[in-house]
């Protein structure tokens, strides 16, 4: 036990080292890019003067490295600083976006991975047989058309024509929880089908690639039912693998649908992004990436976490 | 019933227009006058406006980084619902004539430099305090102070002083200026509690409708103010704009009934959307924006008026506005100014496409060889195409143009006002003498065409200063004669605001141009069906 103790902190330290190495990458990245952001404030028509009181405001007078060390001082005391263009408080504007990028997230991760690794034993139990051939088909067809396409098609049959579902996304504070549900249909079933061809497809490659095993020549010998044994024998074993691929689209889930989030006009972090990155509004580009960062590492620890408990051989390296 | 009936009808009804003058009207379209009477009336009952309900807006144009400072608004979204929330002094009504908000009258003196603007009395603003002149005066204040990033500075600049005398403000200007009520009427020039020298942001103004709720890029919501002074506006109780910025999502958001009313429905899929959906109208209003080619006149070819002509002719209006604008647009006259502008001279006949006398002007300049064009898509939608059809209009006349494209990031400070001929847009001034004095006259900051005449600058000062309506017509009119024969300007067409609502649910639509939804206002002036 305290190996695995040991490992766990090894992990979770050398993902932090990993936050603090993404941070200067973001934080040198939103610096080179071309222009200067009190110019981009004040547009064209700037006076020299104005110009030299708001770079000397934003401390944009200093070396890089000292503006450094004050922005990660404020993130670590939770001081995401104000947004350029409006003055808002970052931290708060954030928050309500991520709750809700992350409702969305929760929500659809909740339907699409058991429901893949589900499909995946299917499709494993009736190998080349026909429920595993439409499963593939189905899920290799949603994960080639392009979120947008997808969105609109769904639109067009489930809010246009049937009046089932709402074809705006958009929720806010005060709405309840079964009514926020409703609006977020849409995008879930598209972020559904979406992630769903990989985690199901890895599922079965990973189980399929166990079916050879002596173990579950065994077992068959021994009578038992077939699905029994590859959701009691063989899964467990393959776990590894699925965790790992589970995480990417969790990752995917919170980081990569700001086209999904635009076509339903769904408020979250990536057009809030999208948006402050067009005004050049650095300090909000730096949070973003900064959480960003955070979302995948954490993520991709927790998998690396959950292999090493499920597996006891990786808790021994040779 | 055509158009024009309809919305004569619609005048007559809310009194804009006495029923006689409607029965002559009606008959001058040919029209007998029992079917105009039944006409009137079915007008009269549809237009008794119904209260209460809710009112639900797509918008395109809003973004995250939107404020409520009225100053800094410069997109479609905070101009809409800036235009619900908050009350000018004036208004620009549908038909270019001034609409009194919170002036109660307006004048002048003989020379137009000094105006009085009275001060409507009994306004209070969202928060219960009471509307004073001092308001108004602060609130001006603030947009013309140098350091100002108000949209409104270039409007401010003209005025010398301001004053508070009474219940009335009086503003003094540098030069004689007619069209001061227009300018007034500019959406940046909200009145708020001190000027919104306090809080700039604080979303407290006299409007129709308080904002509820302000989430940036996202929704905003707003109820009815109570204790509205006007109560022939502002029919719903409550009114949510949800900002869209994907044209699909507003166009399925109004199919599916989620929203009754969007904007900037894109000129490619207005036609389909009119046909699919039955309940849906939609509508276009003419704006003051257009798309153009620019020739610098002191630059070589482009100094010769004979290569300028050969040009202008040679270019396929019709052909532009059907093909880039999908029929949305109206042809330009190589002036930078339209019907949408108060006191447009309507006389002067429209330059058409003459490959002939295009190639008489073009042999008569004695140029010879290619002409080259800059154009990026950045510089309008469409823009690269409409350089090529421009090419292949000019070909037939025998002129060769060079299309040059060039990529969007720079072109307004690398090519824009830099190179001789390049395309580029404006999106209107509120009144002709500001779109001849921001981009036309000798002085200009802008001027893009390098247009240089001490006889057109004088005429346009003289217009400004002008009273007489009439006089100010003939003048106005001779600078468009100067602009379309001698200008640098292309100008082959001007945009519109289409948008769109459901005819089931809204009512008490009608033409109002210049502006997105009936000037910001459709929110305020509409009903539920």
């Amino acid at each position: 036990m305290n190996t695995l103790l040991k490992l766990v902190v090894q992990r979770v330290a050398l993902g932090i080292l990993l936050l603090f190495a993404a941070s200067i990458l973001i934080f040198v990245g939103t610096n080179i890019l071309p222009g200067d952001v009190a110019q981009a404030v004040l547009g064209q028509s700037a006076t020299p003067q104005a110009l030299a009181n708001l770079r000397a405001e934003l401390g944009l007078d200093q070396p890089a490295y000292i503006r450094y060390f004050e922005w990660l001082a404020g993130v670590l005391h939770g001081d995401l600083g104000k947004s350029l263009t409006n003055g808002q408080d970052i931290a708060a504007a954030i928050g309500q976006r991520l709750s809700n990028t992350l409702f969305l997230a929760a929500v659809s991760a909740i339907i699409a991975v058991p429901l893949a690794i589900t499909l995946g034993l299917i499709a494993v139990r009736y190998r080349d047989r026909w429920p595993d051939k439409v499963i593939s088909a189905v899920t290799l067809a949603s994960v080639s058309v392009p979120e947008f396409l997808l969105g609109y098609i769904l639109m067009y049959f489930l809010a246009v024509q049937f009046h089932i579902a709402p074809s705006v996304s958009t929720i806010y504070p005060g709405m309840s929880f079964w009514a926020k549900l409703h609006a977020i249909t849409l995008p879930v079933i598209v972020l559904v089908l979406v992630v769903q061809g990989q985690m199901m497809r890895m599922t079965r490659a990973a189980v399929l690639n166990l079916m050879q095993s002596a173990y579950i020549e065994t077992a068959e010998l021994k009578g038992l039912r077939p699905f029994l044994i590859i959701a009691r024998h063989a899964f467990p074993n393959a776990i590894s693998p699925v965790i790992n691929v589970v995480m990417i689209n969790l990752a995917y889930l919170v980081v990569g649908i700001v086209v999904t989030e635009v076509v339903f006009v769904y408020p979250g972090m990536g057009q809030y992004l999208v948006d402050h990155v067009s005004k050049r509004d650095v300090p909000v580009v730096q949070a973003c990436g900064l959480i960003f960062a955070a979302v995948y590492i954490g993520l991709n620890m927790l998998a690396d976490v959950i292999s090493i408990l499920a597996n006891p051989r990786l808790r021994h390296p040779k | 019933m055509n158009d024009e009936l309809r919305y004569l009808a619609a005048r007559a009804a809310t009194g804009g227009l006495s029923r006689r003058a409607f029965l002559g009207r009606a008959a001058a379209l040919g029209v007998t006058t029992i079917a105009a009477g039944t006409m009137l009336s079915d007008a009269a009952r549809a237009a008794e406006p119904k209260k209460g309900g809710s009112l639900t807006m797509g918008l395109g144009g809003g973004n995250s980084t939107d404020t409520l400072d009225p100053a800094l608004a410069a997109s479609q979204v905070p101009f809409v619902y800036l235009m619900t929330a908050g009350d000018r002094l004036t208004d620009v009504g549908p038909k270019n004539e001034i609409v009194m908000n919170l002036a109660e009258e307006v004048s002048s003196d003989k020379e137009a430099k000094t105006w009085t603007f009275k001060i409507r009395k009994g306004v209070k603003f969202h928060n219960g305090k009471d509307l004073t002149p001092d308001d108004v005066h602060k609130t001006m204040l603030r947009h013309s102070d140098k350091d100002s990033k108000s949209g409104a500075l270039g409007i401010m600049k003209g005025i010398e002083s301001m004053k508070v005398d009474g219940d009335n403000f009086v503003v003094t200007l540098h030069s004689p200026n007619a069209d001061l009520p227009f300018l007034m009427a500019d959406y940046h020039l909200i009145i708020q509690p001190n000027g919104g020298m306090d809080k700039p942001d604080a979303g407290i103004f006299t409007g129709p409708y308080k904002i509820d709720n302000f989430e940036p890029g996202v929704r905003i919501t707003f109820s009815k103010n109570k204790d509205y002074w006007n109560e022939k506006v502002g029919h719903y109780d409550n009114i949510v704009m949800l900002v869209i910025n994907d044209a699909t999502a507003r166009n399925a958001a109004l199919q599916s009934g989620q929203v009754q009313m969007v904007n900037s429905v894109d000129p490619k899929t207005a036609n389909l959307l009119k046909r699919v959906a039955k309940n849906v109208d939609v509508t276009a209003a003419s704006g003051r924006g257009f798309y153009c080619f620019n020739m610098f006149c002191d630059t070589k070819p482009f100094e010769n008026n004979d290569l300028r002509m050969a040009l202008k002719l040679a270019i396929d209006r019709e052909e532009l506005v059907k093909k880039i604008l999908a029929g949305y647009g109206s042809v330009g006259n190589d002036m930078p100014v339209n019907k949408a502008y108060p006191l447009f001279p309507t006389d002067i006949p429209q330059r058409s496409y003459d490959p002939d006398k295009a190639k008489h002007h073009f042999k008569k300049s004695g140029h010879d060889g290619p002409i080259t064009l800059l154009t990026a898509d950045g510089a309008f939608a469409g823009a690269v195409d409409a350089a090529q059809l421009f090419q292949q209009s000019a070909a037939k006349a025998g002129i060769t143009i060079d299309v040059k494209r060039q990529p969007n990031d720079g072109y307004w400070t690398d090519v824009w006002n830099k190179k001789p001929f390049s395309a580029s847009y404006w999106g209107g001034r509120p009144t002709q003498d500001q779109m001849y004095s921001t981009a036309y006259i000798s002085s200009a900051d802008w001027n893009d065409t390098r247009f240089k005449d001490p006889k057109f600058d004088k005429i346009i000062v003289e217009a400004r200063g002008e009273l007489d309506k009439s006089k100010r017509e003939q003048l106005y009119h001779e600078a468009g004669m100067m602009m379309r024969d001698q200008g640098g300007l292309i100008n082959p067409m001007f945009n519109q605001f289409v948008n769109a609502h459901d005819k089931s649910k809204v009512a008490g639509w009608f033409e109002y141009p210049n502006q997105d939804l009936m000037n910001g206002l459709a929110g305020v002036l509409c009903w539920q069906a």
